[in-house]
């Protein structure tokens, strides 16, 4: 970065042309530099294009639903929202309801989707109310009640259920007929949403209908976003205080801006384990806020910027990082453990120097304030 | 009456109510249930000293401003790192102990010191960055126990496999050391250190005194003072000439250097090193510890440490076997995750509310 800002200074001659390419350098970074990673990891994993095809996209239609549902709260200034975790219990809570009725194929997953709304409503709306009370900590506020709410949502699965609230299933239950297994098999609605039209051409499988399904939640998005209420949720991520002062009811928009990431990430995560076919019961919904909010800071988005654009290219670099580093670290090391944990290295580790960064920086603006 | 008794719950805080009437009612409630209630306070009392260090840890960085150190596996894997080079070395029993200890700490210092650096870099997110450091930290530092070039039998895997083992056993190094240990030569099995059938882990105890008596001198000391000046009013302090930021790179580093301390003592009580991912949310039964014992996210006091530990030990140690009793499975462990987290949580709900008005 250093070098390119010394050859700005020194060829004056053409500064318009260089300090474009310098500012979508520096604005790109971070995609930059994954691109950089991923295609050094491809020279060394040996894989197989196809392979490596196939599995973006499967990768790219099974997430891109999650990392978008992240998007809105971010323009409404609430940060990076870890609290979707909370949106995907509730798609698990209503993906167990469904399997218990055993209620198979679409009608299931659309069932699930439409019971999942009332929870992730609720989730979301308590979410918004604890967020609010503590402004300026969102985003660690979010995080710690993704854990409390892991609490609560062990207690239910574990104790409650079969135990309290009468339930009888050999399949889901536990031995001891309190509480339900750690995986539930989901037969009944795997590929359910992906099968509907799907092209398989040239060893190629693509999971055309989910892709739509994303596509038409960017179209609603752009569109939401120019409506009355996508505009207030811009003016109060700008400034809190004017917003306030024009007359937006902040606390409000706020929560529903919470509200909303949360439904989203709920039938963001049906459709993840539609096509997983598996519930971890205990599992799943752990690593969705970290996995999500790294694919869409590496992406190029920050705390306070998010772009529909930044979470898909996120998610996709994200996801070619995911398929190539063990690979490659079993080539280059002889061990694919390396890449694994390597991997997740880099999501924790984008995501610790974007928030520091960004810290950092308001830290510099509040001193810059000062001194005027 | 009624402004006496709100006064008197305000003054221990509803949080140590709650969970002191907790405990009684699982305390009762073992009594009944007719568990060995030696055993239960033989528990408690060692898992108290074995905790206490790491929730010590959280003293110097609230009082210096940085707030809860969600940064503690940093301390944790300095603490790792010392005692795997002790093994490595060979060492045993003491020698092993105060090496580890010795090296730890040195490493915690320079960790510590260039965390806080960072810490300053983003004041007023100091938790947030902490946690995602931390976290990356620790993955990053799989990678290293992965691939670091150590060949002590004790600790790679007997055959095949790469690197350094998840769980590390330290018997016939120093397991139990401290827990063992007792003054003058006296007997562990008698009077004064076995009180109704309930063996005091003397040692153990002691070496958590001494720490807590060394960080209570320090906070006398005129760094001491200055350091919990510099975060209790940061522009105050600034402007009587005090250098906040140094002020709170101290604290970073004691912190982190009892993180490294902590975790040997942990480790000698539990008997086994736990490399790999184990440290990652080691930060949060201490944050959770203190917070219960009446801290908040600006002021902490030993006081704090020792009501706290006592507490949330106390709870885990009681509710394991009666929840055993009552119902199946493992209603503790989500018992922990609920009240550690809603602890934190509502802690930070708190100075959201301050900062406010």
């Amino acid at each position: 970065m250093k070098d390119v800002n010394v050859k700005t200074k020194s060829e004056a001659a053409s500064p318009k042309l260089n300090n474009s390419i310098t500012k979508i350098l520096i604005n790109n970074l971070v995609p930059i530099i994954f691109c950089i990673f991923c295609v050094a990891g491809m020279y060394y994993a040996n894989i197989s294009t196809k392979f490596l095809i196939n599995s973006i996209i499967e990768r790219m239609a099974r997430n891109s639903f999650l990392v978008l549902s992240l998007i809105i709260p971010v323009i409404a200034g609430m940060g990076l929202n870890f609290g979707i975790v909370m949106g995907a219990m509730a798609g698990q809570i209503a993906l167990v309801a469904i399997t218990y009725w055993d209620i198979q194929g679409l009608g299931g997953f659309l069932l699930a989707a439409v019971i999942s709304v009332p929870i992730a409503v609720l989730f979301g709306w308590l979410t918004g109310l604890v967020m609010n009370r503590a402004k300026g900590n969102e985003m660690i506020t979010g995080m710690i009640l993704g854990f409390f709410a892991n609490g609560l949502y062990q207690l239910l699965f574990l104790f409650v259920l079969g135990g309290i609230i009468p339930m009888k299933n050999e399949r889901m239950m536990l031995s001891s007929g309190i509480g339900i297994r750690n995986s539930i098999d989901l037969k009944g609605i795997k590929y359910a949403f992906d099968n509907l039209i799907k092209i398989k051409a040239g060893g190629l499988v693509i999971p055309v209908f989910t892709l739509i399904v994303v596509a038409l939640l960017c179209i609603f998005m752009k569109f939401f976003l120019k409506t009355k209420l996508g505009q207030e949720f811009r003016s109060i991520g700008q400034d809190i205080h004017i917003a306030q002062i024009s007359g937006i009811n902040v606390d409000k928009t706020r929560i529903l801006a919470i509200i909303i990431s949360t439904v989203l990430a709920a039938w963001g995560q049906l459709i993840f384990l539609q096509n997983i076919g598996t519930l971890n019961t205990y599992g799943s919904h752990g690593q969705v806020g970290t996995f999500a909010v790294a694919s869409l800071l590496i992406g190029g988005a920050s705390v306070t910027k998010a772009t529909i654009g930044q979470g898909l290219l996120g998610t996709f670099l994200f996801h070619m990082l995911f398929i190539i580093s063990p690979l490659a670290g079993k080539s280059l090391l002889g061990d694919p453990q390396v890449g694994e944990y390597f991997r997740v290295f880099v999501a924790y580790g984008i995501i610790g120097v974007t928030l520091g960064v960004h810290a950092w920086q308001q830290q510099r603006q509040a001193m810059e304030k000062l001194k005027e | 009456m009624d402004n006496r008794l709100k006064e008197f719950v305000e003054n221990i805080g509803y949080a140590r109510i709650i969970i002191g009437l907790f405990l009684i009612v699982l305390l009762v409630s073992a009594f009944l249930l007719k568990l060995p209630m030696s055993n239960l306070f033989e528990g408690i009392l060692v898992r108290t000293g074995m905790n206490g260090i790491l929730v010590l840890a959280m003293v110097p960085s609230i009082q210096s401003g940085t707030g809860l150190n969600f940064g503690l596996p940093i301390g944790i894997i300095c603490g790792l790192i010392g005692t795997i080079i002790s093994i490595e070395m060979n060492l045993v029993n003491w020698n092993a102990f105060i090496v580890s200890l010795i090296i730890g700490s040195l490493l915690g210092a320079i960790s510590g010191y260039l965390y806080g650096i960072l810490l300053n870099k983003v004041k007023g997110q100091e938790m947030l960055v902490g946690t995602y450091a931390a976290f990356s930290i620790v993955s990053g530092m799989c990678m290293f126990w992965l691939l670091a070039p150590f060949y002590s039998p004790k600790m790679i895997w007997p055959y095949g496999g790469k690197g350094l083992r998840v769980t590390i056993s330290l018997e016939n190094v120093f397991d139990k050391i401290l827990n063992n240990w007792v003054p003058f030569g006296m007997s562990l099995d008698k009077f004064p250190f076995r009180i109704l059938g309930v063996n005091i882990p003397i040692g153990l105890l002691l070496f958590f005194g001494i720490f807590c008596f060394i960080f209570w001198i320090f906070s006398r000391s005129k760094t001491g003072i200055t350091m919990h000046a510099a975060g209790s009013n940061p522009k105050f302090a600034e402007s009587s000439g005090i250098n906040v930021d140094k002020a709170r790179i101290i604290g970073t580093v004691l912190s982190t250097m009892l993180g490294a301390i902590g975790i040997i003592v942990y480790a000698q009580s539990y008997g086994f090193l736990q490399l790999y991912t184990a440290p990652q949310f080691m930060a949060f039964p201490a944050v959770a510890s203190i917070l219960i014992g009446g801290a908040s996210i600006k002021t902490a006091s030993i006081m704090h440490v020792i009501i706290g530990t006592f507490l949330f030990q106390s709870l885990l140690v009681v509710a394991l076997p009666v929840a055993n009793v009552v119902l199946e499975g493992s209603l503790s462990e989500v018992v922990r995750i609920i009240i550690s987290n809603g602890i934190i949580l509502y802690a930070l709900t708190r100075i959201g509310g301050g900062e406010e008005h």
